[in-house]
């Protein structure tokens, strides 16, 4: 299978503090990634600087053999940021409808893609609402209808279900899991240790660090643990020691 | 196409922000009411031309107030009133008197008039033939019941909508940076300029509403003196407005939050009232006057002058209004420039 990301020895400085270093990682097609870490860990950057918004300081990143950033290359890319970045003054339709023609759907394509993203996120019948009465669920639910409008090839999802309900959360990894199977990539954040064991594949990062990486069973086989968290103590914990 | 997305989303968010739009379209007009019941006048020097028949009487005028220049040259003296070098011209060709005021300036004017008289006054025991003088008063511009909110008026017109426009469209810029949406745009293809432009069209929309009902507003309502077309007035204010939104939507990238964002108004916006004619910068230092060239609102409220006082058409504003669209397409290219700190592409 070929590779749909490769990050080649990144390295990110913020002014004089360095929050990204030598971070080479793989991707490949139809996957589900997980970069799994602590809040502070540079998940973000890292998966802003895939997603084309950051520029390296050091190394270089391809997305679909394309060096990033790339504008016709992010057209191929759904991104859903951290914060729910919606406009609360409109209606769930209305920011759907913006960002269908920000990535230049029309006419019937649009309105068919809107509805059908709005089903899979389960608010259909709250589009009419204006985002500001919203729950936080339904906002983040929203965002990822946003991300997934325009049938991305890969999918990038800073913390996608923080905040939702486990019977939500499982109905969006089930979501994520038929994306997969449709042939998209998935990159995907989280902080929870639990949802990390759902991924195909997975990075732990830690201060700025990939600590390790392979799929859950893996990493937990060879670090004889029972969790994907002891794992990830486990890594870490060798760091340290050196 | 991506530019026209964004019009058409800031047109809706702006509809339902009921109470940002009356802060745009009444507030000025609130305030604009309040100064045209308070104000009142400040003090002047006028430049007064005067023209004899008698050397003697000419040169004595000048000697009794430094106002006074002796002109030999009627119609060179007519071109500097034009000009607004001078605020008057005397002649004085016994035994009749006349007077032609620059008349735009309320507040000169007076000053013309109690200079004059004093002056007079002060020669006539000297000189007996000048209490006999019939004194004839004529104005190039405006009328003697002009008041002074008629010459401030087109001035503060000229700034309400650069102060409401720079700090709503600041600020609106600024929060899509804040809430995270800035960054969501600049995940997809649309360029840092299609930005700028759909940000610039999709207020000026709103602009060109304001602009229209501050200038009738003042013009139908207030009274205000209207010797030119309203429609250059609206052009004008236009023009004015697309400057403040730019140069707005360019500084909200240096503030942080919307605190920040106030704290450019004593920077930016208040300065534009000193330096930009609405008091007269003949009368400041030397080294500050230049200081003038700078702000758009100079180039503003001349125009809007030139147009409601003077009667002013296209010839006369065209100039103010190309300087204008420079600070606007000037800004436009900053703010693309700047939007670089958040996506190099």
């Amino acid at each position: 299978m070929t590779s749909v990301i490769q990050v080649f020895d990144v390295s990110k400085n913020y002014s004089s503090q360095r929050v990204l270093e030598n971070i080479s990682l793989n991707v490949k097609k139809n996957e589900i990634y997980g970069l799994l870490g602590p809040s502070g860990a540079g998940k973000t950057t890292l998966v802003k600087m895939i997603a084309g918004i950051e520029t390296p300081t050091k190394g270089s990143i391809e997305v679909l053999d394309t060096p990033m950033p790339n504008l016709q290359n992010m057209t191929r890319i759904g991104f859903m940021a951290q914060s729910d970045a919606l406009y609360v003054e409109l209606s769930g339709h209305e920011n759907l409808e913006f960002f269908a023609s920000i990535y230049g759907l029309k006419g019937t394509k649009q309105k068919e893609r809107i509805e059908h993203a709005a089903s899979l996120v389960n608010l259909t019948e709250f589009l009419k609402k204006p985002v500001q009465q919203y729950s936080g669920g339904m906002k983040r639910r929203l965002s990822l209808a946003a991300a997934l409008l325009h049938e991305p090839e890969i999918l990038i999802l800073d913390e996608p279900t923080v905040g939702i309900d486990p019977v939500l959360r499982q109905s969006i990894w089930n979501e994520l899991y038929k994306l997969s199977d449709a042939g998209t990539t998935i990159l995907v954040t989280t902080h929870v240790m639990d949802e990390a064991e759902k991924c195909g594949q997975l990075g732990m990062l830690r201060d700025g660090r990939l600590i390790a990486s392979g799929s859950p069973q893996q990493l937990k086989e060879s670090t004889a643990s029972a969790t994907i968290e002891d794992a990830f103590l486990y890594y870490g914990g060798v760091r340290n020691e050196n | 196409m991506r530019t026209r997305a964004l019009v058409k989303r800031i047109i809706r968010q702006f509809i339902r922000d009921k109470r940002t739009l009356a802060m745009m379209f009444l507030a000025p007009l609130l305030i604009l009411t309040l100064v045209n019941l308070v104000f009142s006048g400040n003090d002047y020097d006028p430049e007064i031309a005067v023209i004899s028949n008698s050397e003697q009487i000419a040169s004595q005028l000048e000697k009794a107030d430094n106002s006074f220049i002796v002109y030999e040259n009627k119609k060179r003296a007519a071109e500097d009133l034009e000009n607004e070098k001078l605020d008057a011209i005397v002649e004085i060709n016994s035994p009749s008197t006349k007077i032609t005021l620059e008349g735009s300036n309320p507040t000169a004017n007076k000053a013309v008039m109690m200079t004059v008289e004093k002056t007079l006054k002060s020669l006539t025991p000297q000189n007996h033939q000048q209490s006999s003088m019939e004194t004839e008063i004529d104005y190039l511009h405006g009328s003697a019941d002009m008041e002074s909110f008629d010459y401030i008026g087109p001035f503060l017109i000229g700034f309400f909508i650069f102060f409401f426009v720079f700090l709503i469209a600041g600020v609106s810029f600024l929060r899509e940076r804040t809430t995270g949406t800035l960054e969501r745009l600049l995940a997809t293809p649309m360029r840092r300029w299609e930005m700028v432009a759909g940000y610039v069209l999709g207020f000026g929309i709103f602009t060109i509403i304001q602009s229209a009902i501050i200038v009738s507003f003042s013009i139908y309502v207030l009274d205000i003196m209207m010797a030119g077309s309203i429609w250059f007035v609206i052009l004008i204010t236009l023009m004015l407005a697309v400057t403040a939104l730019s140069l707005g939507t360019l500084l909200s990238a240096f503030a942080k939050n919307e605190l920040q964002m106030i704290q450019f108004i004593p920077l930016v916006v208040v300065p534009q009232v000193f330096f930009s004619g609405l008091f007269n910068i003949e009368t400041m230092a030397d080294w500050l006057q230049p200081l003038s060239y700078l702000m758009p609102l100079t180039y503003g409220g001349q125009a809007i002058r030139d147009v409601m006082i003077q009667g002013g058409g296209w010839s006369e504003i065209y100039d103010e209004v190309l300087v204008l669209a420079g600070f606007s397409l000037l800004f436009m290219v900053l703010n693309v420039l700047a939007l670089k700190k958040h996506r190099k592409l």
